[in-house]
C-alpha cells in the first residue's frame, strides 16, 4: 500500500482528465495525494463557451477551477508558479531542484507525471522530464516509483503495453466532476459531457470506455 | 468581453498614443492541433510585456472580424481576426478573436502598466 502519493502535471485539468479516477482511488484507501500543479493554464485558448472568461482573468478563473477539483478529489494543492507554455524553456535542472526540495519534504511512496516524449503539450513533457530528473536525483532507497502517463499518437507501438492499468470505472462520477470544475474548459470535450447524467446509455457508455481506464507506464531507472 | 465597437475602440487606442505602453499580442491554435489532426500545424506566438511607443492607431473591419495597426517610429504592430474587446480594471484594453466554440485565436492588449502573470 503507498504511504503518499504525489501528482506532478503541468495544467490546470490534467489531474482530472488524466488521473481523477487514481486519485479518488487513493483517497478512499485513506492514502494522502498531493497535487503539484505546474502552471495556471493562464496561455489556455478556451474561455468558457460562450466565452466569460478572459486573457486577463483566466488564472484567477482556472485558479478557482483547480481548488474546487482538488476539493472534489480530496487532495492538498500545492501550486509551483510556473508559466503555461514556457516550462520547456526553463532550465531543466533548476526545476527538478525545485521539485526534489518539494519531494524529499513530502517523502511520498508514488509519484504520477507525464511521460517525456510521449505527452503531447510541451509543458507536460517538460514538467515530466523534470520530475523524473527529480526522483533521479533522489538517494536511490529514498526513491518514490514514478508512474508516467504517454498518450502520444501511437505511444504503445513505441513503448508496448502500459505497466499499470486501473479500472477506474468504480470512480466514473468523481472524475466526471472533477472534471467540470474546469467550466472555462467547457469549449473542448467538457462541454459534451457537462449533461453526462442525461446522456443517452450509448454515449455514456463511449464516456466510461475513454475515462474508465487510468494507465501508465512505471519508469525505469538506470 | 462584449461585440468590438469601432468608435470606442478607437478612442481608446488614441488615448495611448505616444505614451509609453506595455503590450500583449498572441495568435494560437491551440497545443493539441497536430495531435487532434495529423495534418494540421501547431502555430502561435505570443509577446508578453513589451515596452513600445505608438504614434497612430486605426481600427479597420466591417462585420464583426477587425484589423488593428499601431505605427512606431520605426515599424508597426498589427492584428488580424478580432471579434470581442473589453476595459480590463479600469484602464488597460483588451481585444481578441474568437472562433464559433468561444476559443481564443488572437488578441492584442495595450496598458499602461504591466500586465499580470
Ligand atoms: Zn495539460
Amino acid at each position: 500500500m503507498e504511504k503518499h502519493v504525489v501528482v506532478i502535471l503541468p495544467h490546470p485539468d490534467d489531474e482530472s482528465f488524466g488521473a481523477a479516477g487514481t486519485i479518488a482511488e487513493f483517497r478512499s484507501q485513506g492514502i494522502p495525494v498531493t497535487y503539484l500543479c505546474g502552471t495556471l493554464g493562464e496561455m489556455g485558448r478556451n474561455m468558457g463557451n460562450p466565452p466569460f472568461a478572459n486573457r486577463e482573468t483566466l488564472p484567477e478563473i482556472r485558479k478557482q477551477e483547480l481548488k474546487n477539483a482538488c476539493d472534489v478529489l480530496d487532495m492538498d494543492l500545492q501550486m509551483l508558479g510556473y508559466r503555461d507554455k514556457t516550462i520547456e524553456f526553463e532550465d531543466r535542472t533548476e526545476v527538478a531542484n525545485h521539485l526534489q526540495r518539494i519531494l524529499e519534504d513530502v517523502k511520498p511512496s508514488l509519484v504520477i507525471t507525464h511521460y517525456p516524449g510521449y505527452a503531447v503539450h510541451p509543458d507536460h513533457n517538460a514538467l515530466g522530464a523534470a520530475a523524473i530528473q527529480a526522483v533521479e536525483q533522489m538517494e536511490e532507497d529514498h526513491r518514490p516509483v514514478v508512474w508516467a502517463q504517454a498518450f502520444a499518437r501511437g505511444f504503445q507501438e513505441k513503448l508496448g503495453n502500459p505497466d499499470v492499468i486501473n479500472d477506474v470505472e468504480a470512480y466514473f462520477e468523481t472524475k466526471m466532476e472533477a472534471i467540470l470544475c474546469h467550466q472555462s474548459q467547457a469549449g473542448g470535450i467538457i462541454g459534451k459531457l457537462k449533461d453526462y447524467k442525461e446522456l443517452g446509455a450509448e454515449v455514456l457508455q463511449e464516456a466510461k470506455t475513454r475515462f474508465g481506464k487510468e494507465v501508465f507506464f512505471i519508469w525505469k531507472f538506470q | 468581453m462584449k461585440p468590438i465597437q469601432i468608435e470606442l475602440v478607437q478612442q481608446w487606442l488614441d488615448k495611448f498614443t505616444n505614451q509609453t505602453v506595455y503590450i500583449h499580442v498572441e495568435t494560437t491554435n491551440g497545443a493539441y492541433a497536430s495531435h487532434l489532426d495529423e495534418k494540421a500545424y501547431n502555430v502561435g506566438a505570443y509577446v508578453r510585456n513589451v515596452q513600445i511607443t505608438y504614434n497612430q492607431a486605426k481600427i479597420v473591419g466591417e462585420g464583426n472580424a477587425y484589423r488593428i495597426g499601431l505605427k512606431t517610429s520605426n515599424g508597426w504592430i498589427y492584428a488580424e481576426g478580432l471579434t470581442d474587446w473589453t476595459i480590463h480594471e479600469g484602464s488597460k484594453i483588451l481585444l481578441a478573436g474568437h472562433d464559433r466554440e468561444g476559443r481564443l485565436m488572437v488578441a492584442l492588449q495595450i496598458s499602461e502598466t504591466p500586465f499580470d502573470y
